[in-house]
C-alpha cells in the first residue's frame, strides 16, 4: 500500500502538450479512476507514475519519496497495459512469473506465488499454455496475475476491460472490485467509459486535454459536476443544459419529469415540444425541445417503465424539475456557479 | 445457369487466373534455375571438358574422383568452416550493433546509412580493397603493428619478422577470408536484425522493465527470444552467401596457399573452367545443392515461424 501524489506535472511530446500541470493524489487503498475522452492524457499520466516515461516539469512522488530519477523497476509498482504486453513466446506459466524471476525471487518460492496469483483469478488450469492460446478474458487475467505476483505497492491499470465483450466487462469490473478490496492496494485505473468509473472509483478524476476538471466521489461528480466538459460527459445521456441569461441551466435527464410527477410547490416547469420517442424496455428516452426556446434548448427527458404516462412525439407537454435539482453554470467560462432564480 | 456467365469472364475463374499470374515465375524459374541444373547433371554425369564439350555417357565416375580428391575434401570442409565461424561472428556482431543502433541518439540516420555502405558497394571491388590492406609488404595492418611496437623486432608479440604475410599462411590466410566475409555480411545482417527489434511491440519491452528486467537479462529472455526467428534468417541466408561466394577466395587468396582457403565455389572453377574439365566441375558445384536446398526448406520455415509471433 502506498500513496501516489503527483505535483505540477506537465508532458509534452514535440509542440504538443499531452499534460498541463496535473496535480493529484491517490491515498493509501484507494481505487482512484482516470476517466476522461479518448486522447486527454490519461495514459501518458499512468506511464509517467509508472515511470515509463519521463515528465517534462513536475514530480512524482510515491508515499512522500520524489521518484523521478527512479527507475520503473524499482518503484514497485505494477501495470497493466492495454494490451496486457504479456509475453508471446513465453507460457502463462512463465509470464506471471518473470517479474519474480528479475527480482531474484528463489524457484521454490516463486512457484507457489505464481500457483496463488493464478488461483487468485480462476486460471490455474491454464498455466501450460500460451498468450495466442487464450480467449481475450483469460489474457487480461493473466495480465492481472502478473501484476499481483510480486506484491506491488501500487497498481496501475490502463483500461484492461475495453477489449472485453460487453457481457463478460460487467462480471470483469465486480471481480476487479472485489479483488481489489481484498487485497486493499492502492490501484489508479484508466478508462473512457464513464459507467465503469462510476462503478468501480472511490473517486474519480475526471480529465480532459492533458487537464483535471474534476476530483470527486462518484456521486459528487454526478450530481455536483464542475463545470460543463464534466457535465456534459458524465451521465447517458448527459446532463440537460440549456441558456439562461449569461448562464446555463443544468438538469440530469431522469430529474426533468412529466410535472404531474413532481407535485411540490418549489418546481419549475416547462413546456416540453417532444420531437422524439425511444422506448428501451426499462425506460423511455423522451427527446424535444423547451417550449420558446425553439433552437437552442434541446433537451432530454429520461422516464422509468413504472411510469405509466403516455407521450407521443409532435406533442407538447407540461414538464418540470425540482429547484434543487437544478445546477446553473457560468456561460464564459463553463464553470458551476451557486444558486439563482430561473 | 440463366446466361449469366459470360459476363465475368477471366476473373471469375480464380484457378485459371492464378496459373496466368503465376506463370512467368515459373518460367522465370524454369529458364533461370532448372535448365542451368539439368545441364550441370548432364555434365557431370558425363566426360566433357572445354576443348571438348560433346555428351558421353560416364556414370558417377566424376563424383567418386571428386570424392577422392584430397583437395575436393580439404574444399568442402572450408566451404563449412567459412560459412559457420564467419556468420556466427556475424550474427552476435550485428545483434550488438543492431541493439545501439536501436537506441535513440543523435545522428543515428547517418550512422546506419554509413553501417549499409559496405553492402552497396560491388564485392569485387571490396575484395581488392582488402587485398591491398592485407598485401604481404605494403600491409597498413603490418605498418600499423610495427609503429605500435607490436611486430618486427625480436621479442615483439607479433614475431620478428618486418611482416605478417596475412595470406601467406593457412590459418591467418582463413581468418582473413573469414573476415571479409564478416565485413561483407554485416550490413545486411545488421538490417535484418535492426527489422527484428523494432518489430517487437514497445509495450512489451516497457512491461519487461517494469517486471524488472534491464540489460542482457533483458535480451536473454525478451528480444532474443522474440527475435530468434528472424535471427535464424539472418545466419541461413549468411550462410548461402559465404557457401556460394567465390569473388572474395578467388582474389584474395585464388585457394592459397597451397589450398588452405579452397573451397567448393573456386575449386569447381579452377577444374571445370581454368583446368578443363567440365565434368568434374559440374560434379563439384552439385555437391552443395543439398545443403542449400536444406538451408532453403530451413528458410521458409523460419520466415513462417516470423510471421506467426
Ligand atoms: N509518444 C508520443 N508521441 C507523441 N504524441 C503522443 C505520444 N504518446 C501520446 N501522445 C499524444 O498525447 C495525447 C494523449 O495520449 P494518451 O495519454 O495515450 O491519451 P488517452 O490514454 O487518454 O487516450 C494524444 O493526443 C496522443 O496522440
Ligand atoms: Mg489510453
Amino acid at each position: 500500500m502506498a500513496r501516489v501524489e503527483v505535483r505540477g506535472l506537465s508532458k509534452r511530446f514535440g509542440g504538443f502538450q499531452a499534460l498541463d500541470e496535473v496535480g493529484l493524489t491517490a491515498r493509501e487503498g484507494e481505487f482512484l479512476v482516470l476517466l476522461g475522452p479518448s486522447g486527454c492524457g490519461k495514459t501518458t499520466l499512468l506511464r509517467l507514475i509508472a515511470g515509463i516515461e519521463e515528465p517534462s516539469r513536475g514530480e512524482v512522488l510515491i508515499d512522500g519519496r520524489v521518484v523521478n530519477d527512479v527507475p520503473p523497476r524499482l518503484r514497485n509498482v505494477a501495470m497493466v497495459f492495454q494490451s496486457y504486453a504479456l509475453y508471446p513466446h513465453m507460457t502463462v506459466r512463465e509470464n506471471i512469473g518473470f517479474p519474480l524471476k528479475m527480482h531474484h525471487i528463489p524457484k521454490a518460492a516463486a512457484a507457489g506465488k505464481v500457483e496463488e496469483a493464478a488461483g487468485m483469478f480462476g486460471i490455474g488450469g491454464l498455466l501450460d499454455r500460451r498468450p495466442r492460446e487464450l480467449s481475450g478474458g483469460e489474457r487480461q487475467r493473466v495480465a492481472l496475475a502478473r501484476a499481483v505476483v510480486r506484491n506491488p505497492s501500487v497498481f496501475l491499470l490502463d483500461e484492461p476491460l475495453s477489449n472485453l465483450d460487453a457481457k463478460l466487462r460487467v462480471s470483469a469490473r465486480e471481480e476487479l472490485r472485489r479483488f481489489q478490496r481484498r487485497i486493499g492496494v492502492t490501484t489508479i485505473y484508466v478508462t473512457h467509459d464513464q459507467v465503469e468509473a462510476m462503478g468501480l472509483g472511490d473517486r474519480i478524476v475526471v480529465m480532459n486535454r492533458g487537464s483535471i476538471r474534476q476530483v470527486g466521489e462518484p456521486r459528487e461528480i454526478y450530481e455536483r459536476p464542475a463545470d460543463t466538459f464534466v457535465a456534459g460527459f458524465i451521465g447517458s445521456p448527459p446532463m440537460n443544459l440549456v441558456e439562461q441569461g449569461d448562464r446555463l441551466v443544468g438538469f440530469r435527464p431522469e430529474r426533468f419529469l412529466p410535472a404531474a410527477l413532481t407535485p411540490k410547490a418549489d418546481a419549475v416547469a416547462w413546456s416540453f415540444d417532444v420531437t422524439w420517442v425511444e422506448d428501451l424496455g426499462a425506460e423511455r428516452l423522451v427527446y424535444g425541445t423547451l417550449g420558446g426556446k425553439a433552437s437552442e434548448g434541446r433537451v432530454v427527458s429520461r422516464i422509468p417503465a413504472s411510469v405509466p404516462i403516455a407521450i407521443e412525439a409532435g406533442r407538447a407537454y407540461p414538464f418540470s424539475v425540482d429547484r434543487v435539482d437544478l445546477r446553473w453554470f457560468d456561460r464564459a467560462t463553463g464553470l458551476r456557479t451557486e444558486g439563482g432564480a430561473p | 445457369m440463366t446466361g449469366q456467365d459470360d459476363g465475368g469472364g477471366i476473373r471469375d475463374r480464380a484457378g485459371t487466373l492464378a496459373v496466368l499470374m503465376i506463370a512467368p515465375a515459373i518460367a522465370y524459374i524454369v529458364a533461370m534455375i532448372g535448365v542451368p541444373l539439368l545441364l550441370a547433371i548432364n555434365y557431370s554425369l558425363s566426360d566433357a571438358t572445354t576443348g571438348d564439350p560433346v555428351h558421353h555417357y560416364a556414370g558417377l565416375v566424376n563424383y567418386r574422383s571428386a570424392l577422392a580428391d584430397p583437395v575436393f575434401r580439404l574444399a568442402l570442409k572450408n566451404t563449412f568452416v567459412f560459412a559457420l565461424v564467419s556468420q556466427s561472428i556475424v550474427i552476435v556482431l550485428s545483434r550488438v550493433l543492431a541493439s545501439a543502433l536501436s537506441m535513440p541518439f543523435r545522428g543515428k540516420w547517418a550512422v546506419r546509412f554509413l553501417i549499409m555502405l559496405p553492402w552497396t558497394a560491388p564485392i569485387a571491388l571490396g575484395a581488392i580493397g582488402w587485398l591491398w590492406m592485407y598485401d604481404s609488404i605494403y600491409s597498413p595492418f603490418d605498418w600499423l603493428y610495427r609503429r605500435a611496437g607490436l611486430l618486427g623486432k625480436p621479442g615483439d608479440p607479433f614475431g620478428p619478422m618486418t611482416n605478417i604475410y596475412w595470406l601467406g599462411r593457412p590459418t591467418l590466410a582463413m581468418a582473413s577470408v573469414v573476415i571479409v566475409h564478416v565485413w561483407r555480411l554485416l550490413p545486411l545482417a545488421t538490417v535484418i536484425q535492426l527489422a527484428g527489434l523494432s518489430a517487437i511491440p514497445g509495450e512489451i519491452l516497457e512491461a519487461a522493465e517494469i517486471d524488472g528486467a534491464r540489460g542482457w537479462r533483458k535480451a536473454a529472455w525478451i528480444t532474443i527470444p522474440l527475435t530468434l526467428p528472424i535471427i535464424g534468417i539472418a545466419f541461413l541466408f549468411g550462410i548461402i552467401f559465404t557457401f556460394t561466394d567465390m569473388t572474395i577466395v578467388y582474389i584474395l587468396t585464388r585457394g592459397g596457399p597451397v589450398n588452405a582457403t579452397q573451397v567448393l565455389a573456386t575449386w569447381t572453377f579452377f577444374k571445370g573452367i581454368e583446368g578443363g574439365d567440365l565434368a568434374q566441375g559440374a560434379a563439384i558445384s552439385l555437391f552443395m545443392v543439398p545443403v542449400l536446398a536444406g538451408i532453403a526448406a530451413l528458410l521458409l520455415r523460419m520466415a513462417r515461424r516470423a510471421e506467426v509471433t
